[in-house]
């Protein structure tokens, strides 16, 4: 994975316990019709109020995806090129509710759990917490470095 | 009607391909907040190897729910769509999904388990390039049982 002339983080200059810049991602109404529409997942409990009610919600909440599409932003943008990602899994443990008046931030952090010379992998642990919530649980991406 | 417990280790035949275009690599990049130039320049992404733009890690999701709907809205697996929760997902790699690519899905049902009165669900989509694989998708959903 990834060329030779990659600029990506080299496994020599990581460590485990490393903290990765972690970022804020703010999430409005409008922001879930676009990933709606850039991922095909139009499903109404993510932009229609009125529907997400109906079926039990207290609101419009984001896609699931959508966070842990965000999520791995923190370890790319680290790493240095998306695509490095051999790995990617995680739980999604709470939704994140997005109100029309304020919308949510969702604060993203990742850290270096595990570093492997055999494969010259890094296995990251990403936290993602909405308020109080954690809204994914086991967040964990392995890639591949330089 | 009940989820039917018979589907686990059922295949479904491949859908029609999905052709990966820059535009929607584009598209899905923005919308996650990917703002590594990879997905949108092609000179970038020749400079570290890849034969064109490639899509963000979970772009994967887009191809593989096509072949999840085959079996969520198959008649004979009585799976309620306004019941379904996304309880995991997993990618696994084998390169990055590239502009140009032409990715048939295969989706398996690998388990169908009662859970505290809802269904538990795991499906495998295998993505392919022709005889290349792509990518593994592995999600779990939740069937909630009714009140």
């Amino acid at each position: 994975m990834g060329g030779t002339l990659s600029s990506a983080k080299a496994f020599e200059d990581v460590a485990v316990g490393d903290a990765l810049p972690g970022k804020t991602v703010h999430i409005d109404r409008a922001r879930l019709v676009q990933y709606a529409g850039a991922s095909l997942d139009r499903n109404p409990i993510h932009w229609d109020e009125r529907f997400a009610v109906s079926v039990g919600l207290p609101d419009v909440i984001a896609h699931g995806m959508f966070t842990m599409g965000a999520a791995i932003t923190v370890v790319t943008e680290w790493l240095g090129d998306a695509g490095r990602v051999v790995r990617y899994s995680t739980r999604f443990t709470k939704p994140v509710v997005v109100p029309y008046d304020t919308g949510a931030d969702v604060v993203f952090t990742g850290t270096v759990s595990a570093l492997d010379p055999q494969t010259r992998q890094a296995t990251v642990e990403l936290g993602a917490n909405c308020g109080s919530d954690k809204v994914l649980g086991r967040a964990t991406a392995v890639v591949q470095l330089r | 009607m009940p989820v039917n417990e018979q589907f686990a280790g059922r295949v479904y035949p491949p859908a029609a391909p999905y052709g990966v275009s820059a535009a929607k690599i584009k598209e899905f990049a923005e919308a996650v907040g990917s703002l590594d130039p990879v997905h949108t320049d092609r000179a970038v992404a020749q400079s570290r190897g890849y034969r064109d733009v490639i899509a963000p890690p979970t772009f994967a999701v887009l191809i593989a729910q096509r072949s999840e709907m085959e079996f969520i809205f198959d008649p004979e697996a009585g799976v309620d769509f306004s019941r379904v929760v996304h309880g995991e997902q997993t990618f696994i790699h084998h390169r990055p999904l590239t502009a140009g690519d032409e990715i048939v899905g295969v989706l398996t049902v690998d388990s169908v388990k009662p859970a505290g009165g809802h269904t538990m669900i795991v499906t495998r989509t295998e993505l392919t390039a022709g005889e290349e694989p792509v990518c593994t998708a592995l999600s779990t959903i939740v069937v909630r049982g009714g009140e």
